[in-house]
């Protein structure tokens, strides 16, 4: 790729104050490249970047039919992220959102970060997009300036039209290829300051709504490849279990069966339909060695991880009185309504994949791994596709690698796909863990210190954070980057003195991966739990001592608007209570309050009042929905769902067993607040979920007078 | 192997597959009609929910072999003539996600509407509790199935 040349732009106006570097790439129409710029000092700024294509955030290419192609490097789950890019896009260029269109890029080495999660498109993509749609849109009035032979200046942009005061108009299609031979702009490619956004910052709905309406979205196994043949794999009962002997006759006899094939995880069967398939994968004998976790049940793993805290550290000075909570938390499985599932075309030295993956680059290692070609990895494309959710699952391609395996061992190309029950019971699994949190009291009800510690076997991440420097330690040294994750991500936002969070890593031979939110997912919920049952010590309503302790103005903000919005502490009947969580992440913060009724045998949840500053609000519509989203995930994960193991086999295999929630268990009322701070743009998509959870649970506790600490809570009869 | 004629979004069809097949893999595999999706292949998360002799039913548990002569209708035929109040509703409330139950629970939808044009809050749990939506849009599919009896009621279309 020639690069031509190239500007920066700074988006100030406190959004960012980062820079961006945006150039020209060489293409027939205008494309403009954008990346982060920290790196490139200033007396840099003029020359074209230096080993600017193996950082690439983004780019953007103008179309002779006027339409803007975004291609990013992170995939659609649901979580909304192409809706909100295309707006950004669309405000920048002053166009109709519907002639953005988004696509996520297939692997590729020259993307800086390819990776997501973390609650991290939009908060490190929008100002490149914005650097890179108000490059484009300079350059495209400077192409007209000079056809026309005018002043750029003068030249005014709407619908994706410039038009000169004296009438004449050009599509921006008109001038895609005039664009691209622009020396300089000739107007300011700095991007519009946030307080003159027409279209960012209204609710807007998705676009690609329509498609999912009518049936038209396509997932990995709809894509239409030619010839390519259904396949599912017999997997072990326990958890990584392996393949002893296998006897295939009767399965080989089976209509419609193409082909057995043996696989280290398995034994896939290839067939004319996936009916076919599962039929003849039901008749495969096959004698398994048990797997690594086959000595452990829940009630092992649950003493493992108690034994693992450990005796009490020396308590603060003056400390007159310890509480001590204790927690347990489930294993979960992410269960996304579409399955583990991959087309693959493995064929003359040269291997394509399609899957909808959180870390393509990942997958394209792991599929070059295990066809041998750890050193050419590029004869491995990776397409995205859009995924049928994540939340944390789809970092891992297991179904890639089969898919790939099969089709070279049958010289077709296949569709793979996991059953419910495998991608039930061979997950990648968000670890149960074991708290001890202890708030140390000193004279007159002050808190001279929090220590949560928390047993959690390792979490795997050997994707890494989207960079190659992590993947790496990911690899090689597990526990050492889930204990970094863990120590960066945790923190307190309350003057509780000393304050300490300490993971207590378990080797435990069930495989984990992050879920949504990840350690918050235990660590942020159980404190927050706790805070009420030191308001319930202190004797003081657990609103009151949160907007006292509370050290952040924008937590007190979010607490005071559910606050308002729910009416706490309003009358309500014997057996409903109202409960309050807050939680600061990703750049955001956000409170729930949750009202429950207990008289059933089943807590029911009536209300769920959200308020959340989430910055900027790009799509207030798409973060509304995030965060109804992740209260269910909340409500299903605190309630009902939990993944038990029986002597290494998962007990759950549909969602018959794996109870989240239905139509009937959530409420009609879930409201969102968003309180605006245009200042920054904060992470939603795994925001949601912890104060949820915590909320919940303490409107239990305040309903029953005692506080649930084992989760899912219908287990503690169990 | 026996042919298996029945009618699929108003066209009749006929395909060659064993009797037991079910209906999803005979629509995804053999037609390539991959609007119903493939969520548990047990009839109990709703992903194919699809219409027969339009009432909602599971492809993925309902041999081919039982079809000769009656009416499938998938989510690829609902909005045949544009959309379906249900769908247009769906766009409003901007209800999907990830949008792999949408299929099933848009044809959910269609069927209680049918036979009820102004369910109440108890009547939507009733019917569509045995559709899992795993991204949680269960509070905007309620507010759809409302905007959309509405839509209905006011003569905007039927289906």
């Amino acid at each position: 790729m020639a690069d031509t040349l190239k500007s920066d732009a700074t988006v100030s106006e406190g959004l960012d104050r980062r820079r961006f570097l945006t150039w020209v790439m060489a293409s027939p129409t205008l494309m403009i490249a954008a990346r982060l710029g920290l790196d490139v000092p200033e007396a840099e700024a003029a020359k074209p970047p230096e080993g600017a294509t193996t950082a690439l955030s983004l780019y953007l290419a103008v179309q002779t039919d006027g339409r803007i192609v975004t291609t990013l490097p992170r995939t659609e789950m649901g979580q909304g992220i192409t809706t909100a890019v295309a707006m950004l896009v669309a405000e920048e260029l002053d166009m109709a959102l519907d002639r953005v269109d988004v696509r996520s890029a297939d692997a590729d080495p020259r993307w800086a970060i390819q990776l997501t999660g973390l609650s991290s498109t939009m908060r490190f993509l929008t100002g490149p997009l914005r650097a890179a749609a108000a490059e484009a849109r300079a350059r495209l009035v400077t192409a007209a300036a000079l056809r026309w032979r005018v002043l750029a200046h003068t030249l005014t942009t709407a619908h994706g039209v410039v038009s000169a005061p004296d009438g004449r108009r050009a599509g921006y299609g008109e001038l895609a290829e005039d664009a691209a031979r622009v020396l300089l702009p000739a107007v300011s490619s700095q991007p519009r300051p946030v307080s003159r956004f027409k279209l960012v910052g209204q609710p807007t709905g998705r676009i690609d709504a329509r498609d999912i309406v009518t049936g038209a979205t396509r997932y990995a196994l709809d894509l239409d490849i030619p010839e390519a043949l259904p396949t599912v794999v017999a997997r072990p009962p326990t958890l990584r279990g392996t393949v002893q002997s296998v006897d295939d006759a009767s399965a080989r006899t089976m209509p419609g069966v193409v082909a057995v094939v043996p696989l280290g995880t398995g034994v896939a069967v290839v067939a004319r339909t996936f009916g076919q398939a599962l039929a003849a994968r039901a008749a495969l004998r096959i004698t398994w060695t048990p797997g690594p976790a086959s000595a452990l049940s829940d009630a092992d793993i649950r003493t493992r991880l108690r034994d693992s805290i450990g005796p009490r550290p020396l308590p603060p000075l003056f400390t007159t009185r310890t509480l001590e909570g204790r927690f347990d938390f489930p294993y979960l499985a992410h269960a996304t309504m579409e399955t583990q599932s991959c087309l693959a075309r493995v064929q003359g030295g040269q291997a394509e994949v399609w899957l909808g993956a959180q870390d393509p680059k990942y997958a394209q290692r792991e599929v070059a791994r295990a066809l041998g070609w750890e050193l050419t990895p590029w004869r491995v494309t990776v397409h995205i596709t859009r995924a049928g959710g994540g939340f944390g699952r789809r970092f891992f391609t297991e179904a890639a690698v089969e898919a790939a395996l099969v089709s070279r061992a049958i010289g077709r190309p296949v569709k793979l796909m996991w059953s419910r029950d495998d991608d039930m019971r061979h997950g990648h699994f968000r670890p149960a863990s074991h708290h001890r949190i202890l708030a140390y009291l000193g004279p007159g009800g002050r808190v001279l210190g929090w220590h949560h510690r928390a047993a959690i076997p390792t979490v795997e991440f050997p994707h890494g954070f989207g960079d190659a420097i992590t993947a790496l330690a990911g690899e090689v040294l597990p526990e050492v980057t889930s204990a970094v994750f863990f120590a960066l991500s945790q923190k307190l936002p309350y003057g509780f003195g000393w304050v300490s969070h300490e993971l207590r890593d378990v080797a435990i031979p069930i495989p984990t991966a992050s879920f949504r939110s990840v350690f918050t997912s235990q660590v942020g919920v159980s404190n927050e739990v706790f805070v009420d049952e030191l308001a319930r010590e202190l004797q003081v309503d657990p609103v009151a001592l949160r907007r006292e302790r509370l050290t952040s103005n924008r937590l007190k903000a979010v607490l005071d608007k559910v606050a308002t919005e729910g009416q706490w502490g309003r009358s309500l009947p014997p057996g409903v209570a109202q409960g309050v969580a807050v939680l600061e992440e990703w750049d955001s913060a956000i409170a729930h309050l949750i009202e429950v009724d207990v008289t059933g045998g089943t807590p029911r949840v009536l209300r769920i009042v959200i308020a959340a500053d989430v910055g900027l609000p790009i799509n207030p519509k798409g973060i509304e929905a995030q965060l109804q989203g992740a209260a269910v995930d909340a409500m299903s994960t605190t309630l009902s769902a939990g993944i038990h193991i029986d002597a290494g086999t998962v007990r759950e295999g549909s969602f018959a067993d794996y109870r989240w929630m239905r139509m009937k268990h959530v409420p009609s009322d879930i409201q969102v607040h968003l309180v605006r701070s245009d200042d920054r743009v904060g992470g939603v998509g795994e925001l949601g979920y912890p104060s949820a959870a915590a909320a919940l649970t303490n409107a239990i506790a305040r309903a029953r007078g005692s506080m649930p600490t084992r989760f899912p809570i219908l287990d503690e009869g169990v | 192997m026996a042919a298996h004629q029945f009618i699929l979004n108003g066209q009749t069809v006929s395909v060659e597959a064993p009797e037991d097949l079910s209906l999803l893999w005979v629509l995804r595999d053999v037609l390539g009609v991959t609007g119903p999706k493939y969520g548990c292949g047990v009839g109990v998360c709703g992903a194919c929910t699809s219409h027969l002799d339009g009432e909602a039913f599971r492809p993925c548990i309902h041999p081919v072999g039982g079809l000769s002569g009656r009416e499938v209708v998938t989510i690829e035929g609902l909005g045949a003539q544009g959309l379906h109040p249900v769908q247009q509703a769906w766009m409003d409330e901007d209800v999907a996600q990830c949008g792999f139950c949408q299929p099933g629970q848009i044809m959910a939808a269609v069927a209680l509407l049918k036979k009820n044009a102004q369910p109440s809050d108890a009547d939507i749990d009733a019917a569509m509790s045995d559709n899992v939506c795993r991204c949680g849009t269960y509070v905007r599919i309620r507010a759809a199935i409302k905007r959309a009896a509405l839509l209905l009621r006011s003569g905007a279309g039927g289906g």
